[in-house]
């Protein structure tokens, strides 16, 4: 154990712990843009600097480890107008359009600059200008909203393992994009989406939501694979408008391209909204009580002549666990044979 | 899967035969990406370049359909490299010394013939899979979706056995269920053979049990399979069908007999939450709700039971899938009285000890693993900590057959069918999200270059792709996926879909058809 103190409290850690770690067990917040828990560190923003007794500059917190007998101070005059200025910097080449932005309301970058103050452009002069290109129905990447912060180039690259886009070019030119910047052809997890601090990547289908009105918020699972991934539906006006999953849940908050973006399925227009029963070839809408009575006579003739074998039920993977279980009692219970199954094999 | 899902990341040696992970489970994927960068090591067989042979360590590209030939090879280094497991090989099996004979003629020369893997790949799989004590190994349809599933799967339990790399942390053997709930389904008992939590129809005190539970009496006669069910209504032997939430027509083997079947039927009744291909077919239709509409539970690939909340109101008059059930029992004679769905999962743990500690309020944040028989337990991360249920695990005998269908000179190239990362299964729900349509929308047939070259396809060229059971039209696409003689259809397209073709031979045991080969010709 490594003994050392922040801001006067004494602290014990594990080797290795960096500073950062270290204060936010201490309930200490240091501003973040570029640290993220789940990613190796990258200290691009310099926003979480920190001083330490006995060092001529401030270091960054995200970065550096505890040491025995460090004496660590996170927050004074200096390093206050350090940051200040850091996000100046930031902010100069940012549009500030935050009530039209998607994530006004919802930005780090936002939340930092109110708690620092910011009114007004410190640093003005010429803002990068990106033209969008990407012609992918998923990701809308607006660069000019980009903070080159590399969360998404490090979630890309460590937990997606595909490293589909890189910062390119040096000062002013950076920017991150695929190789040679051509569209991006990947594997549209949206990963990066979920780690952006900023507006700048977004679902292309959420994108242009009204996002002042209340949103609802339901946890439940995804509908699709068998890794069953906790996902979180936003709802407005009875539709799911979009798919997130925390970080705190088993699978970390990562999902793939269908839990993510594939939900429009549920508002479907081809919906079946009513009963059909065919006559003449034709379907032809009835009531539910109509449907019923027509199954179950059906039914309940063929079991009295060719008998309860001669009728099967087929279950589905996708229903619940309380719908399948039914689904087979009603086969065994009331029509009275073994003839059930689902689709696992197929 | 005997472990769970958040494990994975524990594991020193990570052993992939016949799942395209990366792109049929994602997020598990995910997980053994995090495995690697804390230094796992992965091996990874499979007859196609799948994505995760990025992070292997050993790549085995098997020629498809001998698995077994390569997995007995695998057992028959590592015997004669003494790295079994002698302990527990003594402790806790049998039948180890017959099998050790049965072995030896699976030289890794041997099986380099058969599947093409080079013999230095097989001693070093070998050595890799036997070395460490946290090693998982997964596999999915690659491995089941064969004539000689059944076997597949026994084999590969062989190799786990050999090197007791089970009833541990971080190891175990994992087969990954390809759809949300497959895990629920089957623990729910919508299978013909047993009641629900796998209890057999041929034991009398089970047959007791539910009958008293139930309030009615059982038949004992084990039902048909879908696999079977389809053929039976060709020969009149089915009369009647309830499909929930199913769609054989675009899943079955064998598409136009699917069809033919269903049309034989007298009354074919689809309770669904679109007009799929089968739902057309249909005499009545049912319009239920997807799962954002209703409360229940999901079962995931790891045995873990999450919460699947109502999100929205379900469009026009549909209702959910229980309600209709309930309603429909009622009218044939068998009154089911549940007041909630929650109501279904309490009765589900007093007729299945491992849900019984299970409630609505214990899985409010995060899931539980089955089995979890009472109330403070915390449910089963792993399986087989304390041993085996059934005692000692024996070796099964499992020698290589050939595939039932095999290239010749009409039919020249191994046809070999899955998903791909975009959509998913029948595509009833992918087909529908405008995006996933945009971006993945057509049908296609992946082929190496070489072969492109020899038969002068270009990349975009429509082929017609036949086999012995019919022909379908789609678009060639060059890759490097998949290997020399062997071409890949993704299922999910109705337009060009693959199970025109496919073979419908069954598994003897499982009736799971031999979707991962066929044979096939292709032309421009
Ligand atoms: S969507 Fe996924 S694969 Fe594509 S750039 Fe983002 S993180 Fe990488
Ligand atoms: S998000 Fe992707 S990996 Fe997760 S359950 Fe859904 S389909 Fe499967
Ligand atoms: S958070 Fe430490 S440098 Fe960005």
């Amino acid at each position: 154990m490594i003994k050392a103190t922040i801001d006067g409290k004494d602290i014990e850690v594990n080797e290795g712990t960096t500073i950062l770690e270290a204060a936010r067990t201490l309930g200490i917040s240091i501003p973040t843009l570029c640290h993220h828990p789940k990613l190796t560190p990258i200290g691009g923003c310099r926003l979480c600097i920190v001083e330490i007794k006995g060092l001529p500059r401030p270091v960054t917190s995200c970065t550096t480890p505890v040491t025995y007998g460090m004496e660590i101070t996170t927050s004074s005059p200096l390093i206050s107008d350090l940051r200040k200025s850091m996000l100046d910097l930031i902010l100069s080449d940012h549009p500030l359009d935050c009530p039209a932005c998607i994530r006004g309301g919802d930005c780090k970058l936002q939340d930092i600059a109110f708690m620092y103050g910011e009114k007004e452009n410190r640093f003005p002069g010429e803002r990068r200008v990106y033209t969008r290109v990407d012609v992918n129905p998923f990701i809308s990447r607006d660069m000019e909203k980009c903070i080159l912060c590399g969360r998404c180039v490090k979630v890309c690259s460590e937990v997606q393992g595909v490293g589909a886009i890189d910062i390119a070019y040096k000062g002013f030119e950076s920017k991150i994009c695929p190789p040679y910047e051509k569209p991006l052809d990947c594997e549209f997890c949206g990963q990066c989406v979920s780690v952006c601090p900023t507006g700048a990547l977004a679902g292309k289908m959420w994108i242009r939501k009204d996002k002042s009105r209340d949103e609802k918020r339901v946890d439940t699972v995804c509908p699709y694979c068998g890794t069953g991934c906790h996902i979180t539906l936003h709802i407005q006006d009875n539709k799911v408008i979009r798919v997130t999953s925390k970080e705190d849940t088993w699978n970390e908050g990562w999902l793939c391209v269908k839990g993510r973006f594939g939900y429009k399925f549920i508002n479907s227009p081809d919906r079946l909204k009513k009963p059909l029963i065919k006559r003449d070839g034709q379907f032809q809408e009835v009531s539910w009580e109509e449907a019923y009575d027509y199954v179950a006579k059906k039914l309940n003739d063929i079991k009295a002549e060719y008998g309860a074998e001669a009728i099967g039920g087929l279950s589905s993977a996708r229903c619940t666990n309380e719908e399948n279980y039914a689904f087979q009692k009603m086969i065994r219970a009331a029509v009275g044979t073994n003839n059930v199954d689902h689709c696992a094999r197929l | 899967m005997t472990n769970s899902i958040e494990e994975i990341e524990g594991m020193e040696v990570i052993f992939i035969i016949g799942s395209n992970t990366k792109e049929t489970h994602p997020v598990i994927a995910n997980r053994m990406i995090k495995a690697y960068r804390n230094g796992a090591k992965i091996i990874v067989a499979d007859p196609r370049n799948v994505p995760m042979t990025r992070f292997a360590d050993t790549v085995l590209h098997l020629k498809p359909g001998t698995d077994i030939a390569l997995i007995n090879g695998i057992a028959h280094v590592i015997i004669k490299e003494g790295l079994e497991n002698k302990s527990f090989i003594e402790e806790k099996t049998e039948g180890f010394e017959e099998w050790k004979k049965l072995l030896e003629e699976y030289t890794p020369e041997y099986v380099e013939k058969i599947t093409g893997v080079s013999k230095e790949d097989i001693i070093k799989a070998a050595r890799l899979y036997s070395s460490s004590q946290k090693a998982g190994l997964f596999y999915t349809m690659g491995i089941t979706q064969h004539t000689c599933g059944t076997n597949n799967v026994a084999a590969v339990a062989n190799l786990v056995t050999l090197t007791g790399n089970i009833g541990r942390e971080s190891t175990g053997v994992n087969p990954l269920r390809g759809q949300n709930n497959v895990q629920g389904a089957s623990d729910a008992a919508c299978l013909p053979n047993v009641l629900p939590g796998y209890q057999k129809l041929d034991n009398p005190d089970v047959i007791a049990k539910f009958e008293k539970a139930w309030g009615v009496s059982l038949s004992t006669k084990a039902g048909l399979t879908a696999t079977q069910m389809i053929p039976a209504a060709l020969d009149g032997k089915i009369k009647a069908l309830y499909i929930m939430g199913e769609n054989p027509v675009i899943t079955d083997p064998n598409t136009h007999h699917t069809v033919d079947s269903l049309k034989k039927l007298a009354f074919l009744v689809v309770q669904d939450i679109f007009l799929t291909e089968t739902a057309k077919l249909a005499d009545v239709v049912l319009p239920s709700t997807c799962f954002a509409e209703k409360e229940g539970t999901f079962s995931n690939t790891a045995r873990k039971v999450q919460r699947v909340r109502k999100a929205v109101e379900p469009p026009g008059e549909a209702r959910n899938d229980l309600s209709i059930i309930m309603e429909m029992s009622r009218r044939l004679g068998y009154v089911m009285d549940y007041k909630s769905p929650e109501d279904v999962l309490i009765e589900f743990g007093q007729v299945w000890p491992n849900l019984a500690g299970i409630t609505y309020k214990r899985i409010e944040k995060a899931g539980l693993h089955w089995p979890c028989p009472d109330k403070d337990h915390p449910g089963t991360p792993y399986l087989y900590k304390a041993g085996f249920p059934v005692g000692k695990i024996r070796f099964s005998g499992i020698t290589y057959t050939p595939p039932a269908e095999v290239t010749d000179n009409e039919y020249p190239f191994i046809l070999t069918t899955g998903r791909n990362l975009y959509q998913y299964h029948s595509g009833t729900m992918s087909r529908r999200v405008p995006a996933i349509e945009a971006h993945a929308g057509e049908p296609y047939v992946e082929i190496c270059a070489e072969d492109g070259r020899k038969l002068q396809i270009n990349n975009g060229d429509i082929l017609a792709v036949t086999s012995r059971r019919g022909t379908i039209r789609l678009k060639a696409r060059i890759t490097s996926k998949v290997t020399e003689g062997t071409v890949f259809i993704p299922m999910h397209y109705s337009e060009a879909a693959a199970n025109v073709i496919t073979n419908d031979a069954l598994d003897p045991k499982t009736k799971i058809p031999e979707y991962k080969v066929c044979a096939v010709k292709i032309e421009k």
